[in-house]
């Protein structure tokens, strides 16, 4: 089978609006005809089901949280970025393109990213109009910042808490919907499978999370939009709850799976601080713009306290090795940069894995004050965290698993080779290549959202013809067994480990075999490890409680289940591409001053697998990217 | 550290409650108190008892997602700090911490500390938006806000729905919460042609939701992880009233309704 990305022909600046014109359109009377299944309730899923049912079309949404404000998205902290060139200091919509493609290593498709840089500007407005209290200069208009990866001030946030004004907006647009009866809600409802009637994806069977019930759902068209994987690490800056649950049982009823080696480790994270560590906290990028990146020259001062190290004993290794972006380079590099000084022994703080964040000279410029109103809360949530006061001396960083380039293949209608299942937002693999660029996610979920799913989705319900099945059609039937039988089987082991243990010792594996380096060696003893950590899975885990009640155990269980399938895909895909790019940064392929290097040659391409069924590897299939525009340069932040 | 705990067991929302003690060992001060219930959990499922049931998601205070009343504190006492980014360092060893969830009519226990909250959003669905479509919005510099403006709206907004407010209150008032939100979009410009209607039909949906009524305690904002300010509440009376006055909705507030 050959992937069609259906990318639009003509110059680049002009294939989205021609796409518009070409796409077949629903007239507004026949839009209440259709049913969509929204399932998740982030920025992505809570604009899509509010916009589509602004447009007509009966949506339902689910989440697995208790309100649909609870999404993951609320924890973004930095901001959005927006070509709108407020700042006046040479932004356009072709250098966030750019700036994107770049930041992505090269790896991400052309016509996406160039159409997410044009409606970046759309979602400033949508969210103003909302009331979303973005940050203001006196004179009133928006303020800006800049981020990582970027020399323009591109960036709209709203204190340290920019997800969460975001997404209570587009929260608000969904509940304006679910007031007027056009959006039904199902919180605290987790999607088990996707059902497929006659290759087209048709409904999902979704488990109540207070009774247990198992119920089918039927629709014209079902749109994930479930989040990232990096829970599969098990310690990650992601909420306890996300996991890969939808789009992997998505993968199983045929959506091809992209890139999932595409994984980003967020440079500033607090440390670990020891083995009942649940989660991990990001310490927003911004803080980049003002602190300074640091490690004492010499390993004997690693143990001093840092006030005690003078300047010239102090290595601003991110603003030595890159002196034009600083400590403002892309993650990726910020975080094996400070992998490297960590391994060469120069790391500070606990098991030295850390490196200091360090605002002193800022509060010089600044004042206390003025770090504190652009930065209070992330010195108030590190101090609640560790007990220091980051004021007085430096943060103590270290790289986390923050975010997930990969997910489910798409084509440019975001519909992936299931025809009417469509992914957006983190679920799906398209727009940050290798590497995503701070504050790009928030511009893409809702991107998806509002701006390109309402257009594309209506171009599937006219000229599909399909038709919603009822809920009794037997592959709804056989799909609600298959899910019962999962659930029981888990409830039946009555093993002796717990689900926690399990996933710990999965994340642990991937971590050190799959994480911020790898190499064939690693990838092939991981690939050996992980199908028994699985068997050991379905043999001794013990979920205890039982199917007929609000069970969060076995909730964990099922995620967790998903994850020792998935890590098996994450390390193929690391595995087969024998080249570094972005987040992927293979130890093999590095040029002489330890920088990614990537093979254009032959690997300029998605990698898209498929399932073959259980216990058999997966095919590859390849997109190639093509660039008509820009050209394949090597990455640099020198 | 060593520690007792007396948590409350409640099978679901129909079955009747009790408490239940339990010994927390070798609890490191580092450890978040989520954490720690996390390890006595594990050591429950280990002996194959059924864990205690919390709410919990992000763990880094924004989603609102944990609850938990902590030797009779909302969040645990600590302040601007929900449960979820309270350490244990400022537990004592051999103390014994009494967890129970949120209580209030209107929030149902669903399972031992697991309440429903979805009454928070249904006041949300009867106001608490812009009635703006997707599309066709004016230029993000189009409409100035005042700094001071923008500031004070952001403050409100920074409401996380986590519910300990009505937990905290003698009388398990939402009067916080549904300030926030009034306060939040009735501040800026962009939610002014709604404000009268919107405070109207926010303030029915608390009432008819069965929360009670404020009487000014303030304890409320001594349990807020966001620090909300009980000077909302004094804004939204304001707007409650005026609108009252100006007889919006004939009294008869009505939920706010679009026309796309």
């Amino acid at each position: 089978m050959t992937l069609d990305a259906h990318t639009p022909s003509g110059p680049l600046a002009q294939k989205w609006d021609r796409h518009r014109f070409e796409l077949k359109l629903v007239n507004p009377a026949n839009k209440r005809k259709f049913d969509v299944i929204v399932v998740g309730s982030g920025l992505a899923g809570a604009s899509a089901a509010s916009s589509l049912a602004e447009l007509g079309y009966k949506v339902k949404c689910f989440c697995f949280q208790d309100s649909p404000r609870r999404a993951h998205s609320i924890a973004a902290q930095g901001g959005i970025n927006a070509a709108k060139n407020y700042p006046n200091d040479g932004d356009s919509i072709y250098r966030l393109f750019y700036d994107t493609i770049k930041g992505g290593d090269f790896r991400a498709r052309e016509a996406n990213v160039y159409r997410l840089a044009q409606v970046s500007v759309n979602i400033i407005d949508q969210c103003v109009a909302q009331g979303v209290p973005f940050a203001r200069e006196y004179g009133g208009l928006l303020a800006n910042r800049s981020f990582g990866g970027a020399q323009v001030s591109r960036t709209f946030y709203a204190r340290g808490q920019t997800g969460q004004q975001l997404l209570l907006g587009a929260y608000q647009a969904l509940c304006r919907q679910i007031g007027r009866g056009t959006v039904q809600m199902f919180p605290r409802t987790e999607m088990l499978d996707l059902v497929v009637i006659d290759g087209h994806a048709k409904g999902i069977v979704a488990r109540n999370l207070i009774t247990g019930e198992i119920s089918s759902h039927a629709a014209d068209a079902v749109v994930l939009a479930t989040g990232g994987y990096g829970n599969v690490f098990f310690l990650s800056t992601n909420a306890k709850g996300c996991n890969v649950t939808a789009t992997w049982r998505a993968y199983k009823k045929g959506a091809f799976y992209a890139n999932p080696c595409y994984t980003q480790i967020h440079p500033t994270c607090i440390p670990v601080s020891g083995e009942h560590q649940s989660k991990l906290t990001l310490m927003s990028e911004s803080l980049r713009n003002d602190g300074r990146v640091w490690v004492p020259k010499r390993k004997e001062d690693c143990g001093k306290a840092s006030g005690s190290i003078a300047e010239q004993d102090r290595d601003y290794f991110l603003e030595r090795k890159y002196p034009s972006f600083g400590n403002l380079a892309p993650r990726d590099i910020a975080s094996r940069a400070a992998k490297e000084v960590c391994d060469e022994g120069r790391g500070v703080g606990p098991g030295g894995k850390g490196v200091y964040l360090d605002f002193a000279e800022a509060i010089k410029r600044l004042g206390k004050d003025g770090i504190a109103e652009r930065y209070g809360n992330l010195f108030d949530m590190y101090e609640k965290i560790t007990g220091e006061n980051a004021y007085e001396a430096p943060m103590r960083i270290y790289p986390a698993v923050h975010y997930t380039m990969g997910g489910t293949w798409v084509d440019y209608n975001l519909m992936t080779t299931v025809p009417g299942l469509f992914v957006l937002g983190e679920a799906n693999f398209s727009d940050h290549g290798a590497n995503r660029l701070g504050a790009s996610a928030l511009m893409q979920g809702l991107a998806d959202g509002y701006f390109v799913l309402p257009y594309t989705i209506g171009n599937y319900f006219a000229t599909s013809k399909q038709g919603k099945p009822s809920t009794t059609h037997a592959e709804f039937e056989k799909t609600e067994d298959a899910v019962r039988g999962m659930t029981s089987k888990l409830l039946s082991i009555k093993g002796k480990r717990t689900v926690t243990s399990l996933h710990r010792e999965l994340g642990k594996l991937l971590w050190e075999k799959c994480g911020m380096a790898r190499n064939e060696a690693r990838l092939k003893e991981a690939l050996k490890k992980i199908p028994e950590l699985r068997e050991e899975f379905w043999k001794n885990v013990n979920v205890t409680g039982e199917n007929g009640e609000f069970n969060q155990n076995l909730e964990y269980a099922g995620r967790v289940a998903d994850f020792m399938e998935f890590a098996e895909l994450l390390c193929q895909d690391a595995l087969h591409r024998r080249e570094s790019c972005g987040g992927h940064f293979r130890t093999e392929f590095q040029t002489a001053d330890g920088e990614a290097q990537r093979d254009d040659e032959n690997f300029a391409y998605a990698a898209a697998w498929e399932y073959q069924g259980p216990d058999k590897p997966a095919v590859l299939h390849k997109e190639p990217l093509v660039y008509e525009e820009v050209h394949m340069s090597t990455r640099s932040y020198k | 550290m060593n520690l007792t705990l007396r948590v409350w067991r409640q099978k679901s929302a129909e079955a009747r409650g009790q408490f239940e003690t339990y010994d927390a060992k070798d609890v490191s001060a580092d450890m978040s108190f989520l954490e720690m219930l996390d390890v006595v959990n594990e050591g429950l499922i280990a002996k194959g008892d059924v864990p205690i049931a919390f709410d919990s998601d992000c763990r880094e205070g924004i989603c609102g997602m944990c609850s938990l009343v902590i030797n009779g504190i909302a969040h645990g006492g600590h302040r601007g700090t929900a449960t979820c980014q309270l350490h244990m360092r400022h537990f004592k060893d051999g103390e014994t911490i009494t967890i129970e969830p949120w209580r209030a009519k209107a929030f149902p226990i669903v399972k031992d500390l697991v309440t429903s909250r979805s009454a928070f959003d249904r006041i949300i669905q009867a106001g608490g938006f812009v009635s703006v479509n997707t599309g066709g919005t004016p230029d993000g510099n189009a409409i100035p806000v005042p700094k001071e403006t923008s500031d004070l709206a952001m403050d409100a907004a920074a409401c996380i729905g986590c519910g300990a407010c009505v937990a905290a209150c003698k009388n398990a008032s939402a009067m916080l919460f549904v300030s926030a939100k009034v306060s939040h979009l009735n501040l800026l410009p962009q939610g002014k042609a709604e404000k009268d209607r919107r405070a109207l039909a926010m303030v029915k949906q608390m009432d008819a939701e069965g929360f009670g009524n404020c009487t000014v305690t303030g304890s409320c904002e001594a349990v807020c992880p966001k620090e909300i300010s009980l000077n909302f509440i004094a804004k939204m009376n304001r707007d409650y009233g005026i609108a009252t006055l100006k007889g919006a909705g004939g009294g008869r507030a009505k939920k706010l309704q679009g026309t796309g």
